[in-house]
């Protein structure tokens, strides 16, 4: 990778300062989360520079989807390990969410049964299952938005790594996975609402949902979990563990002839992949207003790859970027031209891995390096100091 | 025929001594005395036209419960009519002679209600006992298996001793016992009813046999009743054993059919071909346009439709598999994660593609008339042809498979490309144009494949999607590269499955093989049947 150049040991955040990617995707993500609220909110709806509250919502989503994307970049950019099932963990993240935002309805919903949620009310169920409780206070179920899909993502990858489960077994595996998971949410016994899945949220923390303040709150609060999971990958992947998790991307077995545990690299990473998806799909949910199996289905999963495959594989702000794109795309497609949008996937999956193996980003810097072209942000500062340092000098 | 309507005639009459002394000429009065008669009146008519043993009864009595029993407005006399337009065609009831034609306004029906038609049915029931066509006399036998009304046990008895065929007659002897078993006073009789019965392993018998339990006084009838319901209880228990495997086996060799074309371009090959549902799904709308050919031009050779869509699917689908192969996969050799994804991608745009021009509704493929109906083994097992044909055609499309890869220059050819690759260049085989045959084949296979799941399946876009995930948990679970190991996977899910159903649920039971495979990959990354030697590593 052209970003990752030699390793050395530093300190504190200056694996940020060669990273110019990073740093117009840090400045985009700041940009967007001082302007929209003010766009949204204290700008005139007649003006030009209005942001309508759907589009915030919009964004906001495509922010997640983002997050998502750039977890899958973190295993399969860093780690060659394919995960066809991650959109099993977003949904799992989504799911620990909706439950939470299922008990604060109370007794507003149709049944008025404070005890438990409507679909059991349905059910004839009596109380509430035992994995419901804890969901009614906000702290448990963060801490659960990390931990069902970390947990699921340690046990699973805790039999496949050790047994060496790698490549394309994998990601059929990690597919059946998901699959298994849909059939799961599907049946009404298991609990979580069955076809219909969690609908009908009213508020978080006694903040009503459908407020713009509150759609502009979750908007900020995505882009600031995309910037600080940006971060927390990018520190991983330039670390030291990061070397040796690159070293097993391009030949597992010679990385475990010099001595790593390679299960316990790829362990670690996966596991931390998960949780990144379970946040984002904690924060998909209530700005989508529902969850439901289909979530969990197979093809979903496959489409994230592919948004970090446009975007470029190997960046982690080129999985940002492509989470985003694909997603503005789809919207504008399927609302555009409903018959065109699977052609257009589809192509998309076949043109970018046989003419795009890079991606955008990708592609962008081979034409810079052909081409010279400096896009550096904090170069571009270091000039415009430099600029006026002269200037200063010479008044 | 003559003396069968001679033994008939003498039957009816020895009957009719027997029972209420009704000559024809009582007989007239009786169905004269319909006219004005109540409901109460009407029943007791029927019992005593039953009872008649007349040879026109039953078709006096089928015209009654069939509201075709009218009489003329001026005179009263009672006929049977048969509907031409707004006129009715006169019968007389008793000696089936056509009374010329009346309009409908000239006569009145005899009315029935549902307790007269309870009443009739029942008494039809014991009177068809004695047709001469056996599909009717075992008809009759199971109605009064379930009636079980103690008036048809004398012409049920007549009606055994006159017996030939051996099923009617054991449905007969089922019929006597239930009916003893329900009416009879004597324990005597009735636990000989209950002895006869075990030997029926029928729900049927169990369903009568249960419901007898719970009812009955007499302990000793009480007694020999359970022990008889445990012994069929058993029965039912290994034929339903048997009928599990059967399921199990008929499953297995849908995902055979599904995965044997994968266990090619994907055990061979090492292509992950996520399109390959797809490839499935073109067969079987093969099928479907074949059919469609075969209504407008040759709708009376419609049962060669499927010999015909064969071949068709086999050239639609592996024509589709070259093109794949030498339009995509060709430049994504040795990057099997982007094979993966491009794959995918083509996947969505066949489904589109059909979904196009064959709308996204499920289409109707028929059953040719060989491949549907059914064989009853015993009572409780009961094999469709559709499913046992689709058997036998996955074993042979196995088989063929093999043969082709064992015993043809090409098949020497698709193994030596695969082994080593450079090797076999080397030597001078073309190894594109095998590459791209050998994808065809798997490809065309899997349109074959097609072929049978839309004789079984609904045929819409989502066909492929639905066996994707199987087949390719067969081909893993079987081992990669193993024709055998595909076998065993295939028919081992199969059977699994169908064993977890009845405990667990369709659903439960798919999550709970899915799960094990997945805690098997573990175990054994590379399947039942792993392919050994350095050529794996690769």
């Amino acid at each position: 990778m052209a970003q990752t150049s030699t390793f050395q040991r530093r300190s504190g955040f200056s694996f940020l300062l060669t990273d110019t990617g990073g740093q117009w995707l840090l400045g985009i993500i700041l940009a967007a989360i001082i302007f929209v609220p003010i766009c949204n909110l204290y700008v005139p709806v007649d003006s030009f520079f209005h942001v309508p509250t759907y589009m915030v919502s919009l964004f906001g989503k495509y922010l997640t989807f983002a997050l998502l994307a750039l977890s899958v970049d973190l295993i399969w950019g860093y780690c060659g390990i394919l995960s066809l099932g991650h959109g099993a963990f977003f949904a799992l993240g989504g799911y620990a969410m909706g439950m939470y935002m299922m008990r604060q309805i109370g007794d507003r919903g149709v049944y008025g049964n404070a005890e438990i949620p409507d679909f059991m009310v349905f059910l004839n169920w009596k109380e509430l299952p035992w994995y419901w409780h804890g969901f009614d206070s906000f702290s448990f179920t963060m801490a659960m938005v990390v931990m069902v899909p970390g947990i699921l993502a340690f046990v699973f990858g805790w039999f496949a790594f050790r047994s060496r489960v790698s490549g394309v077994y994998l990601s059929i595996i990690t597919q059946a996975l998901t699959y298994a998971m849909m059939l799961a949410f599907f049946r009404n016994d298991m609990g979580f609402g069955g076809n219909n899945g969690l609908t009908d949220f009213k508020d978080i923390l006694g903040f009503n949902l459908q407020t713009d303040g509150m759609r502009v709150t979750l908007f900020m609060l995505s882009a600031l979990a995309v910037a600080l999971s940006y971060v927390l990958c990018r520190y991983i992947v330039s670390s030291k563990l990061g070397r040796v998790l690159v070293a097993i991307r391009d030949s597992e077995s010679r990385t475990r002839f010099l001595g790593y545990r390679v299960e316990y690299y790829q362990l670690f990473v996966f596991t931390v992949s998960a949780m990144l998806a379970g946040v984002a799909g904690a924060l998909y949910v209530p700005q989508v207003g529902i969850i439901n199996p289909s979530e969990f289905l197979p093809a979903n999963s496959i489409e994230i790859v592919i948004w970090v495959a446009i975007g470029g594989r190997g960046t982690l702000y080129g999985a940002v970027l492509g989470g985003v794109l694909v997603n503005y795309a789809k919207s504008y497609l399927t609302g555009a031209f409903p018959e065109i949008w699977l052609y257009a996937l589809g192509a998309l999956f076949i043109f970018s891995t046989i003419f795009f193996p890079k991606g955008i980003v990708g592609s962008v810097s081979s034409f810079k390096v052909k081409h010279s072209v400096r896009l550096s942000l904090s170069g571009l500062f270091q000039r415009m100091i430099n600029r006026m340092r002269q200037n200063l000098k010479g008044a | 025929m003559a003396t069968f309507k001679y033994i008939l005639a003498l039957c009816s009459f020895i009957f009719a001594l027997g029972s209420i002394s009704a000559s024809a000429a009582s007989l007239e009065d009786t169905i004269a005395s319909l006219v004005k008669a109540n409901t109460k009146q009407k029943i007791q008519a029927v019992t005593v036209i039953s009872a008649s043993g007349h040879k026109r009864a039953a078709d006096v009595l089928t015209a009654f419960v069939g509201s075709k029993l009218y009489y003329k407005k001026a005179g009263k006399k009672v006929v049977i009519i048969k509907k031409a337009g707004s006129t009715y065609i006169l019968f007389d009831p008793l000696t089936a002679k056509e009374l010329g034609q009346l309009p409908k306004s000239k006569l009145k029906k005899i009315r029935v209600n549902n307790r007269i038609r309870r009443v009739i049915r029942g008494v039809l029931g014991s009177l068809t006992l004695l047709s001469k066509n056996p599909a009717q006399r075992l008809k009759a036998a199971e109605a009064v298996f379930k009636s079980a009304a103690a008036s048809s046990v004398p012409t049920l008895k007549k009606a055994l001793e006159r017996e030939t065929d051996q099923k009617v007659k054991a449905k007969m002897q089922m019929a006597l016992a239930a009916t003893e078993l329900k009416t009879s006073k004597e324990q005597a009789v009735r636990l000989s009813a209950i002895e006869i019965l075990t030997e029926y392993s029928v729900p049927e018998v169990r369903a009568l046999l249960g419901s007898v339990i719970a009812i009955e006084k007499d302990e000793q009838v009480k007694a020999a009743a359970a022990k008889s319901l445990s012994d069929i209880e058993a029965s039912l228990a290994f034929w339903n054993g048997i009928g599990n495997i059967f399921q199990g086996i008929s499953l297995g060799s849908v995902l055979l059919l599904a995965a044997v074309g994968l266990a090619i371009t994907f055990g061979v090959m090492g292509v992950i071909n996520m399109a390959h549902g797809e490839l499935v799904m073109l067969g079987a709308y093969t099928t479907f346009v074949v059919q469609e050919l075969f209504r407008t031009y040759f709708p009376e050779a419609f049962g060669f439709s499927i010999a015909v869509a064969i071949p068709a699917a086999f050239v639609v689908a592996g024509a589709f598999g070259v093109a794949i192969e030498r339009g995509i996969i060709r430049y994504l050799y040795g990057r099997p994660l982007e094979t993966l994804l491009a794959t995918w991608g083509l996947s969505l745009i066949l489904q589109q593609f059909v979904r196009s021009i064959f709308g996204p509704t499920n289409q109707a493929v028929g059953n040719p008339e060989w491949m549907s109906g059914a064989i009853e083994i015993t009572g409780g097992l009961v094999l469709t042809y559709n499913r046992i044909w689709i058997i036998v055609f996955s074993l042979l499309v196995l088989g063929l498979l093999m043969m082709f890869l064992k015993k043809t220059a090409f098949g020497l050819q698709m193994r030596a490309v695969t082994q080593n690759r450079s090797m076999a260049s080397s030597m001078g085989i073309k190894t594109g144009y095998v590459d791209a045959l050998t994808f065809g084949l798997g490809s065309g296979v899997a349109g074959i494949a097609g072929v049978a799941l839309s004789q079984i399946d609904n045929v819409s876009p989502n066909l492929g999607q639905a066996y994707i995930i199987d087949s390719f948990m067969v081909v893993v679970f079987g081992g990669v590269g193993n024709l055998w190991g595909t076998l065993v996977g295939a028919f081992s899910l199969g059977i699994a499955n169908k064993f977890l159903e009845p405990f667990a649920g369709t659903v439960l039971a798919k999550i709970l093989v899915l799960v094990v495979i997945i805690l098997f990959i573990q175990k054994r990354p590379r399947g039942l049947f792993a392919l050994k030697g350095r050529a794996v590593e690769n």
